[in-house]
């Protein structure tokens, strides 16, 4: 328990020492915000889909919250190339709850990040569909939060060099963010992009998001927590198995 | 038992490249005991087997009277490492990569306090307990490292290639602080290093590794003796064959070796 503690500890003082990290990842949102927002809105109003900002804002959320858990998993490429990785390998401590520390920290971070960017959204206009329902979208950020700082450590966790990392956001984080609904709406996409859309865990994320904060969604609630709730377990699961065999 | 380590037929390798090759040998309870073997020698392979971050492809290796293959915890319990490679965080502070380690051994928190303050006292580092370790320089990492490998009272200490990059006070320093640690606590020191002079003048014990095997082991003296010559580096170049150094230099090393320079150390 404390070790879980500890290394969840750990993530957080790292994440709130790299202030330029903060400030950094906040740029992109914004950039998509602005340029897609207010870019495409009228577009968006005119094809009848109401308000595109408002549509927008959870899926932008959701954007910050899938990069910045997967790059808090993938972090674990620098702690073994840098070492820190040795120390915690050769503590008398189960690898599970190394690992299980790991993600949390990284997944708490990756929620805090996503809580800036929801102040942010208000600070641009986006207003809630209603406020009782954001602890519940919290909770959701959470878990989206979980299942991708999982995936993050469990390619890591695969992976020893940096450069396997560039190959990860292009191959891995890039389509998991564009082919989710976080930029279009699922109703009525071609029936090969609607299948794809449906394997993208963020998708279901996404829909969480925009059902709570914005009361449209495709998938419903219900659905939306069984397919991210399992596959966070599911990652958990692979990413504590491959972690545990890591050798230096 | 007296055998603190055993290791008997130990064996490592990378895809065709054997790292280490059938070894066996033992470090007694209480022992300074010394790997001497020029890069590539399979220093490292050995003590990453040792403390159980690396799996053997063949062989058995007893840590204080547990099997690491069978028992991984009991041993890490029973000994401590400083990798040669550097392993603290540099984003925490000193006492913060101190305190952490102390949470993962299950030390109390009363504990910790205590010997953390003593060991960061005894390194010279507890006036800069709460500066972030990224903005230590080498030797003061490596000083942390050794205070930190020592926090949970281990049986055993490893140290592979402890002095690597440390200038001569920083050397004589660490050396005498764990000489009179395994005088008082009785602590066992296992190090590696290809300095002939820094085994000669600390190991109890040498073994002789070069190309992954051991091609001798004894106390200096008998190194000496078997071989009839009257330096160690005669010696060694009398059972391996070459010089210690003409080996090929790793990057890593070659990298040290310019830092070196640059800090206007001495070697
Ligand atoms: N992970 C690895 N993969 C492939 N070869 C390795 C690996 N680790 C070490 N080796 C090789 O094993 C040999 C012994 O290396 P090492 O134990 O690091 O030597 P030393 O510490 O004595 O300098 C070297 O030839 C090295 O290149
Ligand atoms: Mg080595």
């Amino acid at each position: 328990m404390n070790t879980i503690y500890i290394l969840w500890l750990r993530e957080l003082k790292r994440y709130s020492r790299s202030k330029s990290r903060i400030i950094g990842s906040l740029g992109q949102p914004i950039l998509f915000l602005v340029a897609l927002g207010y870019g495409l809105g009228s577009v968006f109003q005119r094809a009848g889909e109401g308000n595109y900002f408002q549509f927008l804002a959870p899926g932008i959320i959701g954007m910050s919250i899938i990069f910045t858990a997967i790059f808090s998993g993938i972090q674990m490429i620098w702690d073994r190339q840098f070492g820190f990785l040795k120390e915690t390998l050769v503590a008398p401590v189960h690898r599970i709850t190394i690992m299980l520390g790991r993600t949390l920290g990284g997944a708490t971070v990756a929620t805090l990040q996503g809580l800036l960017v929801l102040v942010i959204v208000l600070a641009f206009g986006f207003r809630p569909y209603s406020w009782a329902l954001i602890p519940v979208a919290i909770l959701f950020m959470l878990l989206v939060a979980l299942l991708f700082a999982a995936l993050g450590a469990m390619v890591a966790s695969l992976l020893d060099d940096m450069q396997g990392f560039q190959l990860i956001m292009n191959f891995l984080v890039m389509p998991l963010f564009f082919l989710s609904g976080a930029l279009f709406p699922l109703q009525g996409l071609p029936s090969a992009l609607d299948v794809v859309v449906r394997f993208d865990p963020l998708s279901y994320g996404i829909d969480a998001f925009r059902i709570l904060l914005a009361n449209v969604g495709a998938f419903g609630l219900g659905m939306d927590f069984a397919v991210l709730a399992s596959v966070a377990a599911i990652f958990l699961v692979l990413s504590s198995w491959f972690f545990s065999k890591i050798q230096i | 038992m007296d055998n603190i380590i055993h290791v008997r037929n130990l064996t490592k390798t990378f895809g065709d490249i054997a790292a280490v090759k059938d070894i066996s040998f033992d470090v007694k309870k209480g022992e300074i005991f010394a790997f001497l073997g020029p890069n590539g020698a399979g220093k490292s392979t050995t003590i990453k087997m040792l403390t159980t971050v690396l799996r053997p492809t063949s062989g058995d290796i007893l840590l204080a009277g547990h099997d690491a293959a069978k028992d991984p915890d009991d041993v890490r319990r029973a000994f401590g490492i400083v990798f040669q490679d550097p392993s603290t965080d540099d984003d925490l502070t000193a006492y913060e990569n101190m305190d952490l380690h102390g949470i993962l051994y299950g030390l109390s928190s009363a504990l910790r306090k205590e010997r953390i303050r003593t060991l960061l006292e005894f390194v010279e580092l507890w006036d800069r307990k709460d500066s972030l370790v990224k903005e230590f320089s080498g030797g003061m990492k490596r000083r942390l490292e050794i205070a930190r490998g020592l926090l949970h009272h281990p049986s055993v200490i490893f140290l592979d290639e402890p002095t690597l990059g440390l200038d001569p006070q920083t050397r004589n320093h660490m050396w005498s602080y764990l000489e009179d640690l395994n005088k008082k606590e009785g602590i066992t020191v296992f190090f590696t290093t290809h300095y002939m002079e820094e085994a000669e003048r600390i190991a109890q014990r040498i073994a002789i590794i070069d190309h992954g095997t051991i091609v001798a082991s004894g106390t200096a003296a008998e190194l000496k003796a078997n071989t009839g010559k009257d330096s160690l580096e005669d010696a060694f170049l009398e059972l391996t064959g070459h010089a210690i150094r003409e080996e090929e230099v790793s990057g890593t090393d070659r990298m040290r070796a310019r830092s070196r320079m640059w800090h206007g150390g001495r070697r």
